[in-house]
């Protein structure tokens, strides 16, 4: 889709076209504001932004509420920073990606080449549950973590996050090799290749690109996730949106925002370097997210 | 050997379904299973605890005259109406003036597109302090020599809501920008140009021709501002916690507070069902007619 290969040919004037710009510049500053405010006041110390002027550039410059936010600012109980929370996030996120790629690859390619009786109603039931609010779930999620023995930890939240990412990993891939051509497969099968061997063989090599974008927005939707986090985390396994929610909300204290504004964008720091390397990629998982086929 | 390979045949056969079963299995039971659980637990006197003694409909009745639930309702409906109102305004709007050949239009895309990689607690943190009368805008506004400016939604029991709406607005019109403007690209250039040739004006030819073939744009763009809107849960926690008061509950804060803080599991488990039933209501028809077409 971002390949713009036929843009609207409207004939506008020069008054019009200067009107446009200025239009869509205002809406840049309008996104970027609430970042830039976050960057600006991440970088003052605490008086400057109580007495002056948020959308001032730093009179003093300082890196210490970035010292404070990342490894000793008051989390929950203990002045650990969000360093613990970050590590947290990231060894629930790489299994949580990994294993729900890799299963909705399977699934796809399942439910594409080796259709069977029922595979419609299979993937509209797969497809339905990524849209149910998450609330219907928690309940019972709550109960059988503490049956198998994982309410708590970071495993918890890694099962979690698969179950319910793999509506969207199949729908991916799915969609993807439903565009893969049969005949390749069938000259495959006559040969002799296996379901495995044709997979690994065949639709595996040509499928970087939907992986890519698979692996980018489980990434984004785990890492950002916050209603599991707090559910079913214990103290050593929050992740970072959760323990970010708890450094701004505390109410003890003197409220930090420079250090609150640095926890921010330490917790958005990951997403937002996937997004500007790959924006490409990111766009199209949200596309393909939203609009089918 | 024909024995083997007998049996290599039909465990090739039954291989693909093996494969998926693990899959289904967890979904039917962790998706379909639990909503039927939270359904019956909706059924029952469950406080802190499950219980599994029946009591009717009783957690309804409770739900439905309980003032926290009609604010959840009454915000909902104010927060998902402009929401999604202004988001689809915005999105189209920008979708179609960056569709006029606008140079730069790779650098705008992405500025206009990355909040919708963020987490809504970092984009919830960011509004609220810059919504914060004390040290944002109105502050601003105040050391820039305007010194009746008023600013506090935030804080007001009658306008937080709408403090949500913006930071939700900012966070994914850019999203529904990306939407349209792949539903632009793809109209028949030719098309255009044999209007403009009758001599349509710009705005006709939008209003008659262009908008009405974004149908498929506008549809995808309700369905998913609706559902993230029902589901709106991280966004209000960061931003207000549901206060000034409960000024800004939500059926999803509204649904955890009575489940896991005030014990009344019962009724958390009846609001989870009505927020399934509201989803599943615009969810359903949609994801029926998308699959349904493919087929034909």
């Amino acid at each position: 889709m971002s390949v713009a290969t036929s843009d609207t040919a409207v004939r506008t004037g020069v008054l019009t076209r200067a009107i446009i710009y200025a239009v869509l510049v205002v809406f840049a500053v309008y996104y970027l504001l609430p970042l830039f405010v976050m960057v600006v006041n991440s970088l003052k110390p605490l008086d400057e932004i109580r007495s002056g002027n948020m959308l001032a550039l730093p009179q003093t410059w300082t890196i210490e509420p970035w010292l404070s936010a990342w490894g000793t600012a008051q989390i929950g109980v203990d002045p650990t920073g969000l360093k613990p929370y970050f590590v947290n996030s990231i060894l629930m996120v790489v299994p949580a990606v990994a294993i729900s790629t890799l299963l909705g690859a399977l699934n796809g390619y399942v439910l594409t080449k080796w259709q069977f009786r029922g595979h419609r109603i299979i993937f509209g039931l797969m497809l339905f549950s990524c849209f149910i609010p998450f609330q219907i779930v928690l309940i019972p999620m709550a109960r059988v973590l503490g049956i198998i023995g994982i309410a708590g930890t970071t495993w918890g939240l890694v099962m979690v996050h698969v179950v319910y990412g793999l509506g969207f990993t199949t729908l991916f891939f799915r969609n993807y090799y439903d565009a893969f051509p049969t005949e390749l497969i069938r000259a495959a099968t006559i040969d002799g290749a296996g379901f495995f061997r044709i997979f690994q063989r065949i639709l595996l090599p040509s499928s970087g690109p939907i992986i890519v974008v698979t692996v980018i927005w489980q990434f984004t939707n785990v890492w950002n996730d916050f209603l599991f986090g707090a559910s079913f985390a214990d103290f050593d396994s929050q992740p970072m949106t959760v323990a970010l929610n708890n450094l701004v909300s505390s109410s003890t204290g003197v409220k930090e925002y420079n250090v609150h504004f640095a926890g921010a964008i330490l917790a958005a720091l990951p997403t937002l370097i996937v997004y500007i390397v790959s924006g490409r990629y990111f766009v199209r998982g949200l596309m393909a997210g939203a609009v089918k086929g | 050997m024909t024995v083997h390979n007998q049996l290599r045949g039909t465990l090739q056969d039954y291989l693909p379904r093996l494969v998926l079963s693990p899959s289904f299995a967890v979904i039917l039971l962790f998706v379909y299973g639990f909503i039927v659980f939270t359904g019956y637990l909706s059924f029952t006197g469950s406080r802190m605890l499950p219980s599994f003694e029946l009591i009717g409909f009783d957690n309804y009745v409770r739900l439905f005259s309980l003032r926290h639930w009609s604010t959840a309702l009454t915000n909902l409906a104010i927060f998902g109406i402009l929401y999604i109102l202004i988001c689809i305004f915005l999105g189209l709007g920008l979708a179609i003036l960056l569709d006029q050949k606008i140079r730069g239009e790779g650098v705008l895309r992405p500025i206009y597109l990355y909040p919708m990689a963020l987490s809504f607690i970092v984009t919830g943190t960011a509004w609220k302090w810059f919504l914060d009368p004390g040290i944002g805008l109105e502050n601003v506004m105040h050391l820039w020599g305007w010194e009746s400016f008023e600013f506090r939604w935030i804080k007001d029991r009658n306008f937080a809501i709408y403090t949500i709406v913006i930071a939700a607005v900012w966070q994914s019109s850019g999203f529904v920008m990306a939407m349209f403007l792949a539903g632009l690209r793809g109209i028949d250039n030719e098309i255009l140009k044999a209007a403009q040739i009758d001599g349509a004006s710009n705005w006709k030819l939008y209003r008659r021709i262009v908008i009405p073939m974004l149908r498929p744009a506008f549809l995808s763009a309700f369905v998913v501002l609706a559902h993230l809107a029902i589901k709106a849960y991280d966004l209000v926690i960061a931003l207000t916690n549901g206060g000034p008061g409960r000024a800004t509950e939500l059926p999803a804060t509204f649904m955890y507070s009575y489940t896991f803080t005030r014990n009344q599991m019962g009724v958390g488990a009846s609001s989870a069902v009505i927020m399934l039933m509201m989803i599943a209501s615009i969810i359903i028809p949609y994801l029926y007619s998308e699959l349904r077409e493919k087929r034909t």
